[in-house]
């Protein structure tokens, strides 16, 4: 059993619109013998659009008292975060605080109101990397007990997974891994050009009509290669791409009806786990085409 | 047109990530890089060669710097390095300090109005109560509109039980400190910004 500290991040809260992915990555990691510690009491990463509200500090801050919960909680043992948003604002906290004095300085200001501090050290990563890094293919593929014969998937990267970090060792115009993993369940990693294209991120709840002109060109370009379903490492991407099809019919005109789930929803399925130890029956463009595979 | 040639240099110390602006060197790759391209009244190499310029109102009251997904792609590409994502949200940040964004224009309300008040109101995001308040904020009618509009998709997420019935959320147990800390980063924000 391997031992993480764990940011669930609000999206994947009970109730809350990625919870089909917390539990999913929960069954993935029970079968991989990966334990998630949860920070107790932790608070939201500020999210990619806390930047207008919050500027730099506030926003640094609440990365920085969720790192010193972890310290306190957990020592210095990796802060594994599974939604791209969390993990990205985290890291970049973590670079700043590491790397500038000021900024260092002023968040402990601000932190020692809350009778915290954090003076840097705690290494932060996605779980895709924990995956890759510290069981490796070998051990994802050895794993399957149902191969996911003859599925075609596209497997859709999107923007924050990607950059500005990125998955380690991967490229930014064209990362594998995703690919990598769909292969590593039995199924076909379906050619996808529009991989790391954006789906409109937030601005998907103000600018409604843009954004789905995005997601539109995503799904589209994915039945164009043939793909049954689309697969994803992110929450925004997964709700964007998922939730607004009917929208997106009603918009353009199109008929879009393609499920689109998380890697772990797959790699579950594909380990001999349940339709619902998947996950898949929160799906809200219902995943059947998976059906013959649990 | 008017020029401000104290604005440029306040831009560079006071608005984040600002002094990075005296790098670009106009090339456009991240132009031509945004997803939403072709909606940014001025792309970001444009905003940066306005505030070089000095045009203050040209560049705080437009609603371009609204128009980043937040994709990023621009930070990856530029071949002088700079946290253009970064520039970019700074930039609507202190065009929305400073009193000059459009308080009507929608990302601006959402994010300044509704989205951060609701997670430093608990300490968590509230998603159920962050779609009702962004639906209902142009008044009643508008938000039944709206409501209906994507009643399918709302109706799907409470179904598969990824939108919660009560949009009520309690706050973190420490909330208390929490809300303190959050406090003294505004008053010290505050502080630099005003360029003390
Ligand atoms: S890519 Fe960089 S150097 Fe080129 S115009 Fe944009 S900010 Fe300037
Ligand atoms: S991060 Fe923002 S500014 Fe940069 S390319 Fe994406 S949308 Fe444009």
């Amino acid at each position: 059993m391997k031992e993480y500290t764990f940011f669930p991040g609000c999206s994947s809260e009970k109730n809350a619109s990625a919870a089909n992915m917390e539990h999913s990555v929960q069954a993935m990691c029970k079968i991989l013998g990966i334990q998630l510690n949860e920070i107790d009491d932790w608070n939201c990463c500020s999210a990619s659009i806390g930047y207008a509200g919050g500027g730099q500090l506030p926003r640094l801050s609440m990365s920085a008292r969720n790192f010193a919960l972890a310290q306190q909680q957990r020592g210095m043992t990796d802060l594994v975060a599974t939604c791209a948003a969390c993990w990205l604002a985290m890291r970049e906290a973590a670079e700043r605080i590491e790397h500038e004095p000021e900024v260092r300085a002023d968040v402990n200001v601000a932190l020692k109101e809350a009778n915290l501090s954090y003076e840097g050290g705690i290494k932060t990563r996605h779980l895709v990397e924990v995956l890759i890094e510290d069981f490796g293919w070998d051990a994802l593929r050895a794993k399957v007990k149902k191969p996911l014969t003859g599925l075609k998937v596209a497997g859709y990267v999107g923007c924050q997974t990607n950059r500005p970090f990125g998955i380690a060792g991967e490229s930014f115009e064209n990362p594998l891994y995703l690919d990598k993993m769909i292969e590593a369940t039995g199924a076909t990693a379906v050619p996808y050009p529009k991989k790391v294209a954006c789906c409109g991120g937030a601005l998907m709840f103000t600018e409604v009509e843009k954004s789905c002109a995005l997601v539109r060109d995503l799904l589209q370009c994915a039945v164009d290669n043939g793909a049954e379903v689309i697969v994803t490492p992110c929450p925004v991407c997964q709700l964007n791409v998922e939730v607004y099809q009917g929208k997106i019919n009603q918009l353009f005109g199109t008929n879009f009806n393609i499920p689109v789930v998380y890697y772990s929803q797959l790699f579950v399925l594909s380990w001999g786990g349940s339709w619902e130890d998947a996950a898949l029956n929160q799906q809200v463009v219902p995943a059947e085409v998976l059906r013959r595979f649990a | 047109m008017a020029y401000d040639l104290s604005f440029a240099q306040d831009v560079y110390k006071n608005s984040e990530m600002g002094h990075w602006i005296k790098m670009c060197k106009q090339c456009g790759v991240c132009a031509g890089s945004c997803p939403f391209g072709p909606h940014w009244e001025y792309s970001p190499r444009q905003l940066f060669q306005l505030v070089r310029a000095g045009k203050k109102e040209e560049v705080l009251k437009s609603h371009s710097m609204w128009m980043c997904t937040s994709c990023y792609n621009c930070i990856v590409r530029c071949p002088r390095s700079l946290p253009i994502t970064h520039i970019v949200h700074g930039l609507a940040r202190y065009a929305s300090v400073k009193g000059y964004a459009d308080p009507n224009q929608i990302t601006n309300r959402f994010a300044t109005q509704i989205f951060w008040p609701n997670i430093v109101g608990t300490g968590r995001v509230g998603e159920a109560m962050l779609t009702m308040r962004l639906y209902f904020a142009d008044g009643l009618g508008a938000g039944i509109k709206r409501g209906l509009e994507m009643k399918d998709s709302a109706l799907g997420m409470l179904m598969t039980k990824r939108l919660n019935p009560i949009p009520l959320r309690g706050k973190i147990k420490g909330y208390a400190g929490f809300a303190a800390m959050i406090a003294k980063a505004q008053e010290l924000e505050a502080k630099r910004e005003a360029g003390a």
